[in-house]
């Protein structure tokens, strides 16, 4: 081989192998995208049970019972105008605390309960996660009116930082 | 008084900068080596004021010095003293004071390190890296001053955040800051040799120990990281693809990449342009990972809006280091020159392939780590990214990228061939497949990525084994001794890492693989078993630290009827900022983690409770420390100090021969 093909050759290896990667990420992005919903947001999103979402709001005061294993623990999520009931089995995270913001990733079931595998607080108790804060404010401009789909931003933040 | 001093000596070591910029620049683009020659001592000076403006800041955390308000908000009478000079870099200003810190002893030691490279060389470096440190020492001043007064002064400071009071956490910030400054060394080598217009293989010679050393210390940072949160978050989890640590460990992957094409440009004078090209992509990654960690932009968009004047600073500044390194790149990369030639198949095309492996690797993090941020900073769209994204692109980049660390030093420089190198690894591709085929079904579970796992950890080991082999055993057994002894030190530098590497696959494999968990309700006297131990729950009791009140859970383990050792997970309270933390309590053994962690209390004094059993974890971070272990190694490769020892003598020998 010349020297000249030979660097073509490199080159094009080179583009074949990051294609090959870029093709690999994006797929692997497209698959991986959560979207983040306050608890008004839920009834606008199509195919709502089929998804792995976020749902993030306050948990309801009074609202937390936990079942005689110790570890099922019922509460619900509410942004003051829809409260959504939550499932969630394991320990919760330290911030964990009625009347405070919560991120809960999982799937909402037929019967409307949200099946959460994952819950999040915050490290911070004057912290009210961005996404949530927004939430509640958009459930109240609404007046309780079904408020517009629009899916608001979770950022990933690790189970517990 | 003392802060106030602190602040001046900030205000003095920015003008010093600014000398040490300019007078040197300008001095080595005219040839003027009176302003050549301030780089050095001004490095000095600057090095002088900042370390004062940091005593300045640690003596007012230890004096409790609540009218200043970075003390008040990150530091509390009731800590220990030693969280109190911790809590110095515990937050954006003081973690800022740090970087700048370090970032001139970095320059300090270039200014003794250097005494053999060219003036306007050493000029430039230094004046490149004086160009930093303005730019920090301007953010600082101008929007994040550590030393701004609280008037009237708080009675007592709000106290450091609970998760950051922890010896893990004293060191992490330091090393990684270490190595992300540490990489501003091989960036402004870069720049310098762009300015230059002169890049060779002595360039990539005084590059490499700089380089390597960074990477050391980003290595422990980013270790160190993991390590922190596997026992202070309370999960079990070592990795989270958590932003904060995709910060670090992007300029990790890109040192990674550098050290690799550094070699290809002092060995064969190839790469040339790519090398640095990586080397301001390394510095430039470890400045974005400085910003997105410490700026809060990362916890909140919206940090954004409520300093806009922080964040617009810093990405003027971004912008400003990465365009102007970047067009300059442009413009100069040219008469840099390409490098030599190399077939197809050779040692030079394996370290192409790694070193595009790695990039790609980086580019997916940056990806994933930035896309939520620039989505919702456009008002576009609301999305976030996950674990499973992260790996699944990284499993597959890795696989690859492992099967040429085991050709890749067996393969010849500028071409090598295909039949040869396969009679070479035939029997270490044979045993690894098959132990990898075999090991999981003798452990009793079986999938395609434990086999995956543990093919690559002893691909690794069994060809680096080999190639060791060819080396040193030319002359056979008897020889092995002197042929050990023969080989440099560079050489073992690579033979380590690359063991670190296999070992952390093996921490991988198996923790993922064979790790066992129970969370389970458990009243005082109940007992769990898991793996063969036994745990008992004997109650919780009250346990009172220096500044926090904690639930302590008492297990006993044992094992066929024998108690091993008693357990203590807590559950603290801290008394300014009540936040409860969770303290697990690990049995580090070096085959096996037994790990307890309280969950709450669900009444009638019974607690939820997360036991783990976790073999091999810490081989995770043991594969690093033998991999800095290999840097080490390498770093202290004797032509780094005869080579630079010989630089001007270059002429001299020139003319002897001739």
């Amino acid at each position: 081989m010349t020297p000249r093909r030979r660097r073509l050759m490199i080159v094009l290896l080179i583009l074949l192998a990051v294609g090959v990667a870029a093709a690999l990420t994006l797929n692997a992005f497209r698959g991986n995208l959560v979207f983040f919903y306050g608890p008004s947001q839920l009834a606008g999103v199509e195919k709502v049970h089929e998804r792995n979402l976020r749902l993030g709001g306050l948990v309801e005061q009074g609202s937390v019972k936990r079942e005689d294993d110790g570890l099922t623990v019922h509460f619900n999520v509410t942004d003051n105008v829809t409260t959504v009931p939550v499932t969630y089995k394991g320990i919760l995270p330290d911030l964990f605390r009625e009347g405070q913001g919560v991120v809960a990733q999982g799937r909402l079931n037929a019967g409307g309960e949200f099946m959460a595998e994952e819950v999040l607080a915050k490290h911070d108790e004057n912290y009210m996660p961005p996404e949530v804060a927004a939430a509640l404010k958009q459930a109240s401009e609404a007046g309780g009116k079904t408020p517009q789909f629009t899916g608001t931003l979770m950022m990933q933040g690790g189970s517990n930082k | 008084m003392i802060p106030e001093i602190g602040h001046f000596a900030l205000i003095l070591a920015l003008g010093v900068a600014l000398v040490q910029t300019i007078l040197p620049l300008v001095g080595a683009a005219r040839g003027i080596p009176s302003w050549m020659a301030v780089a050095r001592p001004a490095a000095r000076a600057q090095c002088v004021f900042l370390l004062i403006a940091f005593m300045a800041l640690t003596y007012a955390f230890i004096a409790n010095d609540f009218s200043v308000l970075y003390v008040a908000s990150n530091s509390n009478s009731a800590m220990p003293w030693y969280y109190r000079v911790t809590a110095v870099w515990g937050a954006h200003e003081g973690s800022l004071l740090l970087w700048v810190l370090i970032l001139s002893a970095w320059m300090v030691a270039v200014t003794f390190f250097s005494r053999s490279l060219p003036q306007d060389f050493v000029a430039r470096v230094l004046g490149v890296m004086g160009f930093i440190s303005i730019g920090f020492l301007l953010f600082m001043l101008l929007t994040s001053n550590p030393f701004q007064r609280l008037l009237p002064a708080a009675a007592e400071g709000r106290e450091l955040n609970p998760l950051l009071q922890d010896l893990g956490l004293i060191i992490h910030p330091p090393m990684l800051y270490m190595g992300y400054v540490g990489l501003s060394v091989a960036f402004s080598f870069a720049i310098a040799a762009l300015l230059g217009g002169k890049l060779d293989s002595a360039w990539a010679r005084w590059s490499r120990p700089w380089t390597t050393v960074a990477w050391i210390f980003l290595t422990f940072g980013v270790m160190l990281g993991s390590w922190w949160a596997y026992y202070e978050l309370g999960w079990g989890g070592w990795w989270f693809w958590d932003p904060v640590e995709n910060a670090s460990f992007m300029p990790w992957l890109v040192a990674t990449a550098l050290i690799h094409s550094l070699a290809v440009t002092e060995k064969r004078g190839g790469f040339k342009s790519w090398t640095v090209l990586l080397a301001i992509m390394a510095f430039s990654l470890s400045l974005l990972g400085t910003f997105l960690v410490r700026s809060g932009v990362l916890t909140s968009v919206h940090a954004f809006a409520t300093d806009p004047e922080r964040g617009l600073f810093i990405l003027i500044f971004l912008v400003l280091v990465v365009g102007l390194s970047l067009a300059l790149y442009a413009w100069r990369a040219q008469r840099v020159g390409l490098g030599g030639d190399f077939e197809l198949v050779s040692r030079e095309s394996m370290l192409l392939g790694n070193n595009v492996l790695l990039m790609v690797a980086a580019a997916s993090v940056l990806l994933g780590t930035l896309y939520p941020l620039i989505v919702d900073a456009l008002g576009l769209g609301k999305i976030s990214v996950g674990p499973p994204y992260f790996n699944a692109v990284f499993i597959p980049l890795m696989v690859p990228l492992i099967f040429l660390m085991g050709i890749g030093p067996v393969a010849r420089w500028k071409q090598a061939s295909i039949p040869d190198l396969v009679t070479r690894l035939r029997w270490a591709l044979l045993v690894s497949v098959v132990t990898a085929l075999l090991l999981p079904v003798l452990l009793g579970t079986w999938t395609i990525m434990i086999s995956l796992g543990f093919f690559m950890a002893f691909w690794i080991i069994l060809s680096s084994l080999k190639n060791l082999w060819d080396v040193a055993g030319r002359n056979g057994l008897s020889g092995l001794a002197q042929g050990l002894l023969n080989i440099p030190r560079g050489y073992y530098g690579m033979f380590f890492a690359h063991l670190g590497v296999a070992l952390f696959a093996l921490g991988v494999c198996i923790s993922g693989g064979y790790s066992l968990e129970k969370e389970q309700r458990m009243e005082p006297s109940e007992s769990v078993e898991l793996a063969g131990y036994e745990f008992r729950f004997d109650g919780v009791q009250d346990v009172a630290g220096p500044n926090y009140q904690a639930k302590e859970g008492v297990v006993v383990v044992s094992k066929a009827g024998k108690e091993l050792l008693t357990m203590r997970p807590q559950k603290r309270v801290y008394l300014v900022q009540k936040n409860p933390t969770t303290e697990a309590d690990i049995d580090a053994g070096l085959f096996r983690h037994l790990y307890v962690a309280l969950g709450e209390p669900v009444g009638n004094e019974a607690w939820s409770l997360r036991v783990y059993y976790k073999p091999f974890v810490q081989w995770i971070w043991m594969g690093p420390l033998v991999m800095m272990l290999g840097g080490f190694i390498a770093a202290t490769d004797r032509r780094y100090r005869l080579a630079t020892r010989q630089v001007p003598d270059q002429g001299a020998a020139a003319v002897a021969r001739g």
